[in-house]
Parts: C-alpha cells; sequence; structure tokens
C-alpha cells in the first residue's frame, strides 16, 4: 500500500503557531487502576480540524471524553494531567461539568436524536436544558445551526417532524447542528461518520471545512483518508506494552503523512499494521 | 457425492470431511425432520393446555354472566332477596364507584412514589439502590391479605388507639387504598425500572453532552423515551390491584350504599363478588358471575388500554 498522503493544498507552515484553544498536558485515563490512555500532550489550535488517529485500542476516544469530562459517570475512571479550555482548568473544579459541556459540545460516533422530539426541539435542546426559554433566541439558534449542519434546506418545512423520520446521515447532521446550537467554543466528534454511507461521509467531511470559522473540531477517526482530508493537526496513538494507549506523535497533518518523525507513525500510515 | 481419485495421489482430507458431512446429512436428514415436527407438536399440545382453562373460565363466565347486564344491574345498589321479592338483587353501583375511589387514590399515591423509585434505581447503583430493589422485589412477593393486616392495624384500629382522629380513620376506603396502594409500589417500581433502563445509553450521553443536569436528562429525555413501558407498568399494576381482594377484605366496612366519598366505608366489586357468592340466597349466589364478568371485563380493557396507548404512542414518533 501507497503512502496515504494528504490531497489538500499547501496548508500555512505551521497550524501550531495560531491561537490555541485547548492544552492538553500529560493527560491519562485509568478505568478501575487500568491505563486507557496515558502522556497525551498537544496544543488544539483555535478554528482548525485536530484528528486523534491510532489503531483500536489507542484510547483515541476515551482521550476524547475525556476533554467533556463524559467519564465522570463511569465509576472507577480517574483522569489525570491537565486540560486547559482558554485559561480554564477543565478538571481543578474551574468549571462545573454541565457547564464545562455547553462549550465543549460532542457529535457521536451513531447517530442519537433525542426520540420523542422533532427536528426543531432536538436543535434547541440544548439551550432549553440549560434554561433559554424566549422563542426568538431558540428560532435563531435553530435556523442558524440547521444551516451551519447543511440540514436547513431539507427540512425547513418540517421542522415538526420527528427526528426519527430523518436519513442516518440527516440525523447526523442533526445532532451536529444541535451541538452547534449551544454555540460551543469546541466541537468533539467521536468517529461521526463510521455509521454512515460514504456520500453522507462527504457530505459531513465538507461541513467539517466549513465549520472551522464557528468552532474548534476535534475529531478522532479510525480512517486516515479521513484525517488527511478533513485535518489540520494530527495526533496519532498507538497502544503500549501495558496494552496502555499512548501518544505517539503530533504533527501538522501534511507533515505527519508524508514525513512523520516517528517510524511507527509511518508504517501505521503505510498500512503496515493497525 | 464421490470424490475422483488420482492414482499416487493422497486422498484430500479436506474433501474426504465434506463427502462425510454430506453422507451423515442426508441419512439423518428424516430422523431430524421428524424430532422437529414431534417437538412443534408438542408445543402445539402445550398451548392448547394451557388455553383451554382460560377459555372455559371465560366462556362460563359469558354464559352464566352475561343476562345479569342491564341498567339497573350498574346503576342500582344491592337489595336483598326477601319473602316478597325473592329474586330481588339490586345492582352493582356501590361496588363500581367503590372499586373506581379506592383504586383511583390508590394509583394517585402509588404511582409517583413508584416510578420517582424506579428512576432512581435506574439511574443509581448505589447501596441504597441495591437495598431498595431487594426491598421491592420482597415486596413483590408478599402475600397481599398481609397489607390487608398492615391496613387495619394502621388506618381502622391503630389511628384510634393512638387517640389521633382524622378523617378517614376506621373502616374506609382510604384504607382500602392503602392497602391496594402499597400492593401496586413494588410492582411499579420494578416495571417501570425496566421501562427507563431500556433507554438507550447514547440517549441519556446526548443530554449530557449538551451541558445538561442529570435531573433534567432524566426529566426531558429519558422519561419521555420511557412513556410507553411506563403507562404499561402503571395500568398493568393497575389491573393487577382492580381484582385485590385480600388487602380490602376487612378494612373498607363493605357499605350497600353507593358513595364517592373515601372517609366513608365502601364496597368495591371484588368485595361484591366474595360476599354474593358465599350469601346464603340463591339469587345473590347466581349474580356473582354477572361481577365476575364486569371485573374481568374492566381488566380486560385496562389490558387493551394499556397495549393501544403504548402501541399509539411508539408510532407517534415514526
Amino acid at each position: 500500500m501507497t503512502p496515504v498522503v494528504s490531497a489538500t493544498a499547501t496548508k500555512e507552515p505551521d497550524v501550531r503557531s495560531g491561537p490555541v484553544a485547548m492544552r492538553l498536558e500529560n493527560v491519562a485515563v485509568s478505568f478501575n487502576g487500568r491505563t486507557a490512555i496515558r502522556g497525551a500532550t498537544f496544543e488544539v489550535p483555535k478554528n482548525k480540524v485536530t484528528a486523534l488517529i491510532g489503531p483500536s485500542g489507542s484510547g483515541k476516544t476515551t482521550l476524547l471524553r475525556a476533554i467533556n469530562r463524559l467519564h465522570d459517570l463511569t465509576k472507577g475512571a480517574v483522569v489525570s494531567g491537565s486540560l486547559l479550555l482558554g485559561d480554564t482548568d477543565v478538571y481543578s473544579g474551574g468549571i462545573p461539568p454541565t457547564l464545562l459541556r455547553t462549550r465543549v459540545g460532542m457529535v457521536f460516533q451513531r447517530p442519537n436524536p433525542f426520540p420523542t422530539m422533532s427536528i426543531y426541539d432536538n436543535v434547541v435542546s440544548g439551550l432549553r436544558f440549560n434554561g433559554i426559554r424566549k422563542k426568538s433566541v431558540l428560532d435563531e439558534a435553530a435556523e442558524s445551526s440547521l444551516i451551519a449542519a447543511a440540514l436547513w434546506d431539507s427540512v425547513v418545512d418540517r421542522q415538526k417532524a420527528h427526528a426519527s423520520t430523518l436519513s442516518g446521515g440527516e440525523q447526523q447532521r442533526l445532532c451536529i447542528a444541535r451541538a452547534l446550537a449551544v454555540e460551543p467554543e469546541v466541537l468533539l466528534m467521536d468517529e461521526p461518520t463510521s455509521s454512515l454511507d460514504p456520500i453522507s461521509t462527504r457530505l459531513i467531511e465538507e461541513l467539517l471545512d466549513e465549520l472551522k470559522s464557528r468552532v474548534t473540531i476535534i475529531i478522532v477517526t479510525h480512517n486516515m483518508q479521513q484525517a488527511a482530508r478533513v485535518s489540520d493537526l494530527c495526533a496519532f496513538f498507538l497502544m503500549g506494552e501495558d496494552r496502555a494507549g499512548e501518544q505517539i506523535e503530533v504533527a501538522p497533518t501534511q507533515k505527519l503523512f508524508s514525513e512523520p518523525d516517528d517510524q511507527r507513525t509511518l508504517d501505521y500510515i503505510q498500512g503496515r499494521f493497525g | 457425492m464421490t470424490t475422483t481419485m488420482i492414482e499416487g495421489v493422497p486422498p484430500d482430507p479436506m474433501l474426504e470431511r465434506r463427502e462425510l458431512i454430506q453422507q451423515v446429512a442426508h441419512r439423518t436428514l428424516k430422523r431430524r425432520m421428524f424430532v422437529s415436527k414431534a417437538v412443534v407438536a408438542s408445543l402445539g399440545a402445550a398451548l392448547v393446555a394451557a388455553l383451554i382453562p382460560l377459555f372455559a373460565i371465560l366462556f362460563s363466565l359469558v354464559q352464566k354472566g352475561i343476562h345479569w347486564w342491564s341498567i339497573d344491574f350498574f346503576t342500582k345498589t344491592p337489595q336483598f332477596p326477601s319473602l316478597i321479592d325473592p329474586n330481588a338483587v339490586g345492582g352493582i353501583e356501590n361496588a363500581l364507584v367503590g372499586s373506581l375511589v379506592i383504586d383511583g387514590i390508590a394509583a394517585l399515591f402509588a404511582v409517583p412514589i413508584g416510578v420517582i423509585t424506579g428512576l432512581f434505581l435506574a439511574e443509581s447503583d448505589s447501596r441504597l439502590a441495591n437495598a431498595l430493589r431487594s426491598t421491592a422485589e420482597i415486596m413483590t412477593g408478599l402475600p397481599s391479605i398481609l397489607l390487608g393486616i398492615f391496613a387495619y392495624q394502621m388506618i381502622v384500629i391503630g389511628f384510634h388507639e393512638w387517640g389521633i382522629a382524622l378523617p378517614g380513620i376506621g373502616f374506609s376506603g382510604i384504607a382500602g387504598s392503602f392497602a391496594i396502594g402499597i400492593l401496586m409500589i413494588p410492582v411499579i417500581i420494578k416495571a417501570s425500572e425496566t421501562a427507563l433502563r431500556s433507554v438507550p445509553f447514547t440517549i441519556r450521553e446526548a443530554g449530557l453532552a449538551l451541558g445538561a443536569r442529570k435531573g433534567v436528562v432524566a426529566r426531558k429525555v429519558i422519561i419521555p423515551t420511557a412513556m410507553p413501558g411506563l403507562i404499561t407498568a402503571v395500568l398493568l399494576a393497575l389491573s393487577r390491584a382492580v381484582g385485590e381482594t385480600a388487602p380490602i377484605l376487612w378494612v373498607i366496612g363493605a357499605s350497600t350504599v353507593t358513595t364517592w366519598d373515601p372517609t366513608h366505608e365502601m364496597a368495591s366489586m371484588p368485595l361484591q363478588i366474595f360476599q354474593s357468592a358465599t350469601s346464603p340466597y340463591t339469587s345473590l349466589r347466581e349474580e356473582t358471575w354477572g361481577i365476575a364478568l364486569t371485573l374481568v371485563v374492566v381488566v380486560l380493557f385496562i389490558n387493551l388500554g394499556s397495549r393501544l396507548l403504548a402501541g399509539w404512542l411508539q408510532r407517534e414518533r415514526r
């Protein structure tokens, strides 16, 4: 297999020179004493797409879910290291988890719209959960985020219809719209296209490029071509000797896919394993 | 099926195995089909055996009970046969109203307690939750007559002994509601926990990831999603409660007049069946069939209603 080289044209010299949205310093997550990921240390560039890549078991999703504190729900989960959102320490009591999650949104592997709610109610649910009742605010948020998620045209006339009437790809874009409606600073995406067909996948990939101006994106993907296509910065993880994921290399996407510093990265992107 | 053998080439073990599998499969095919048919036939026989008593009951109920149904039967109170009119039995209005009021009040306090506890059990894996779950399980197995004794001790005579005077103390509809409600609570807890747990975890996560607190996710997402299951849980508990006799046997006072006031003595359908069936008058004993049929039809409607309602809610979402 030939190396997967980014098809995207020249990007700015180094995405890491711009403003920073999040800082991770030696972040590790363990479950009941067993480490799932360790040593995650990198800066997430603002209004860029950062991809977390690596084979199964390398801890990408675990790391992603540490960023919006979803591990808080799991008994025995411990997150260590330092995770900064702007100047706010995500873990040391600097911000309640619920407020953090309004600033760091998430899109999951499978579309998970609320089954009892209409399309409109789904989009504005995050606002309503957080106490916003004013109709005009809700309407504006719904329209703006449905447009941003490239769903407005197809649902404008049936916003009262149930979310389950949409196709899988539309449901995932609805979930993107729902996450965007809260106007988060960072959007986490956990393999958002893994359950979608190629056309829906392409639509969402194209969407990411437009969403960048609005939100900083961190995306987990199994698909290296996808990482190469959509991301500006790439973090590569591998499962270590003790079956714990470790960070191997973080580099601008074009560099990581053409001339990585680490031999293991090269092996992975050339398809020698994983 | 034969393998072509070429001189000098050792037989391929894979081909030999394939041939053996085919041979055995063909040889045993008839036997296996016979066994399969025999099993299906015995399952059918068991099904019929289970249904015969059920239909026999329904058939005799309708046969002996339907002719009692009349406007008077549902709108009059019981009469006792006398020398002048040895066939006078009156109606069961008092029992219908009594059942409605007693079970309605029981549901009024059992449903919120049961559903909220069910929600707690579905959302928490604490020790308290485990203890509550075990308690609910034990309570479902509790002989219902014990609840009758409990209600009698507490409401009928307890408050009198403690010198507390409250409306509804003594033989009353409230005492019956108390017993029936306690009977319903564990049933609702268990069924609603199951319904709430069946809401996919990804849906909860979606709510939490939008910054909602756990309580908000429960109220706005989990409960609405589980609503068809919750309705079924409540109505099944209710249909069980409607037919319960033991808990109310000696606490509601068996009034023969119609009253909507639960602080008074009341009647109820199962109790009316018990009284008519054990009465010395033939006409009253015969009337039991009419009351029994009424009770079964009510239970049937609650069950059917819960299914229709749950199915309708489910369809609404598509």
